[in-house]
């Protein structure tokens, strides 16, 4: 599903480069429950980003879904990005002056898809992540851990192939952590491929396979021991 | 390209949006309200001229003498010019195909009484022709004609004032009042949009008053419509050389203004349209002004606006929206609101302009019927929504290059 080799990213500061990744390779395959863990400034966001395809890379290749991925437009991008990604941001990032379910049926108008077809399936997504009652609440009036549920929601109303999430419970306490973990456990176990930065072990855990990043390349990439159903 | 949806996007953002579309839409609004009120006002003014010379006909040219003030082939300064029949047969044979209207004017004052009642009222002795030119309107009966001219028919024609003095509400046609001593016959009754002093005026055949008043053939004036297909250049041409002639004819020197002068309604109109079309000018440049203050300030907004919305256009991309697609978003939305504003603008503009009160008290300051014509609010409503076009499109065009995870970024 993704596929990245020998990938190196850097960023310009002023007129030096500050060299992020050092040459990463890392295969995830589709139905994988993968998290990385790095301190802060390993450049997991970074990877996470141009694997979402929202940055780009600047030496290396990468693939998804076999696709090779290289000087795409942002046309380009964004198709593929409504087609095969979901986004979950550790900030949520929902439109503040749309309901939730406007919020989650958003991709679906991107997609070309009518009204009352995308309505329909946002509310079984929200439906899917207990929040139907609170379909036509603004952003700012739901908690924190039910605004990153619509945005999980938001994130599979498209079925992507892969869900990217920087630090989905980066901003929440333990047990709605432990309930978006349920969830992103949910989604992996009926075959997508879900792929989380953390800081946390005990979420990482929770995953099926932890990739380790330390000054931008990786230091380990194993399994994880206890596999939880 | 009608896209229910993106319209359903665009009225959400504006909606739950109101103080960013309120602001847009203000100064939009203010630029084009002051814009209208500015040309209804030039309007107004330029009414007023035109209406100034209304009261006469456009083509009206006349031909006054007094004393001579230059002295000519021996003769002495000081002399009386007299204009007689024999000049106005001149100018008739003289310049026939220039002319639309001709008429010669004896002017008098006179005492005219009926029953019990009588005042002092202008008299002019003219031709048939004469109500054309001083766009007399006849209320009841008729004109001066031909047939009076011959028979030296002891008729008169008598304003509307006249009558209401002399008859009240009772018929005064066909009756016989009495000027200076001798009986005329009422035969009809005029009314002029010149005001009340041209309606306090009377009329009778020239032929009859040379007939009465010292049995000559002298004349005061000679009024002319000139051929209206002449253009305002050869009319003030054709003017020129019939002074030039009389002055000639009558041994008047060449440049004695004193003696005979002509009064062309032509160059009075050649002075008016430079005056307006310089009036306009003006207009035009400070309206400009105006519309570009307004471009400007819906630009600002927009590209205020456009920042503010940055993160949520990172978001919209996140979730696979196209460039093309948050570009066209936002300038349909500019544009919608430049229209609506604009037309508030405008619709407010007008509905100033037309208010009775406002339009009585503008009147003093010398503008009437302030007005907007469509072709000018049709040219601005354009230019706007075309500015609120540009003004969205540039900066938008800007925010949906940058790449999603800055914009994600941004706050
Ligand atoms: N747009 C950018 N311009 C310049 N430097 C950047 C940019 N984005 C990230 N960096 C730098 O790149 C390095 C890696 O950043 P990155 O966000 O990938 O770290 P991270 O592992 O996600 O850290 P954290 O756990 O704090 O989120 C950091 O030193 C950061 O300062
Ligand atoms: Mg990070």
């Amino acid at each position: 599903m993704i596929e990245i080799k020998k990938l190196h990213k850097s960023y310009p500061i002023g007129k030096d480069k500050l060299h992020v990744l050092k040459g990463i390779d890392l295969h995830i395959k589709e139905g994988e429950f993968v998290s990385i863990m790095g301190s802060s400034g390993s450049g997991k966001s970074t990877l996470l980003n141009i694997v979402g395809l929202l940055d780009e890379h600047d030496e290396g290749e990468y693939y998804l879904n076999g696709q090779l991925i290289d000087n795409l437009n942002e046309k380009k991008a964004a198709i593929l990005r409504n087609k095969f990604l979901g986004f979950v941001f550790q900030s949520f990032n929902l439109i503040s002056y749309k309901t939730a379910l406007e919020n989650v049926a958003l991709p679906l108008y991107y997609k070309g898809m009518a009204r009352k077809e995308r309505l329909k399936i946002a509310m079984e997504y929200l439906e899917k992540v207990e929040l139907g009652p609170w379909a036509n609440h603004l952003p700012n009036e739901l908690s924190g851990g039910q605004k990153q549920r619509v945005a999980i929601a938001r994130a599979l109303v498209t079925q992507p192939k892969v869900v990217l999430a920087d630090e989905p419970t980066g901003a929440l306490d333990s047990t709605t952590t432990d309930n978006v973990m349920d969830l992103l456990r949910d989604i992996n176990n009926e075959g997508m491929t879900v792929f989380v930065i953390t800081h946390e072990e005990e979420v990482a855990e929770q995953t099926k396979r932890v990739v380790r990043l330390k000054d931008g390349v990786i230091i380990s990439d194993e399994l994880t021991k206890t596999k939880t159903i | 390209m009608f896209d229910i949806d993106r319209w359903r996007e665009i009225f959400q953002s504006i909606s739950k949006n109101k103080l960013r579309s309120v602001m847009s839409g203000f100064t939009v609004a203010f630029a084009i309200l002051l814009f209208t009120l500015l040309f209804g006002v030039v309007t107004g003014l330029s009414n007023s001229f035109s209406d100034a010379f209304a009261d006469d006909a456009q083509n009206f040219m006349s031909v006054r003498v007094w004393r001579t003030s230059k002295p000519f082939k021996g003769l002495q300064t000081g002399r009386r010019i007299q204009l007689k029949n024999k000049d106005f047969d001149f100018v008739k044979e003289e310049y026939d195909s220039n002319i639309q209207h001709l008429t010669a004017r004896i002017n008098k004052n006179v005492n005219i009484s009926y029953k019990n009642k009588q005042d002092n009222y202008s008299l002019q002795a003219v031709h048939p022709d004469h109500q054309f030119l001083e766009k007399t309107i006849i209320d009841e009966g008729r004109y001066i004609n031909n047939r009076d001219l011959i028979e030296k028919a002891k008729v008169i024609v008598i304003g509307r004032l006249v009558k209401q003095d002399l008859f009240g509400e009772l018929p005064a046609i066909g009756k016989r009042v009495n000027v200076s001593g001798i009986s005329y016959q009422v035969v009809g009754v005029f009314s002029d949009e010149g005001g009340d002093n041209e309606e306090r005026k009377t009329f009778m055949p020239v032929t009859t008053a040379q007939m009465i008043y010292g049995n000559n053939d002298n004349l005061s004036q000679i009024v002319i419509g000139y051929d209206p297909k002449l253009s305002l250049d050869e009319a003030i041409a054709f003017g020129n050389k019939m002074e030039r002639d009389l002055r000639k004819k009558l041994d008047i020197h060449p440049d004695d203004q004193s003696a005979l002068s002509i009064q062309n309604m032509a160059e009075a109109n050649k002075g008016v349209g430079t005056f307006v079309i310089a009036l306009y000018f003006i207009v035009i440049f400070i309206g400009s002004g105006t519309l570009i203050a307004g471009i400007i300030g819906i630009s600002n907004i927009m590209i205020f606006v456009i920042k503010e919305r940055t993160k949520e256009f990172g978001i919209r991309k996140a979730l696979g929206a196209q460039p093309s697609s948050i570009v066209g978003m936002v300038v349909q939305e500019s544009v919608l609101i430049t229209t609506i504003a604009g037309y508030i603008g405008l619709s407010l503009g007008t509905y100033i302009l037309s208010l009775e009160s406002l339009n009585k008290t503008l009147a003093e300051y010398f503008i009437k019927d302030p007005s907007v014509s469509p072709s000018i609010i049709i040219g601005a409503t354009v230019t706007l929504i075309v500015s609120g076009l540009i003004a969205a499109y540039v900066p938008a065009k800007i925010a949906a290059k940058i790449k999603p995870i800055v914009a994600l970024r941004a706050d």
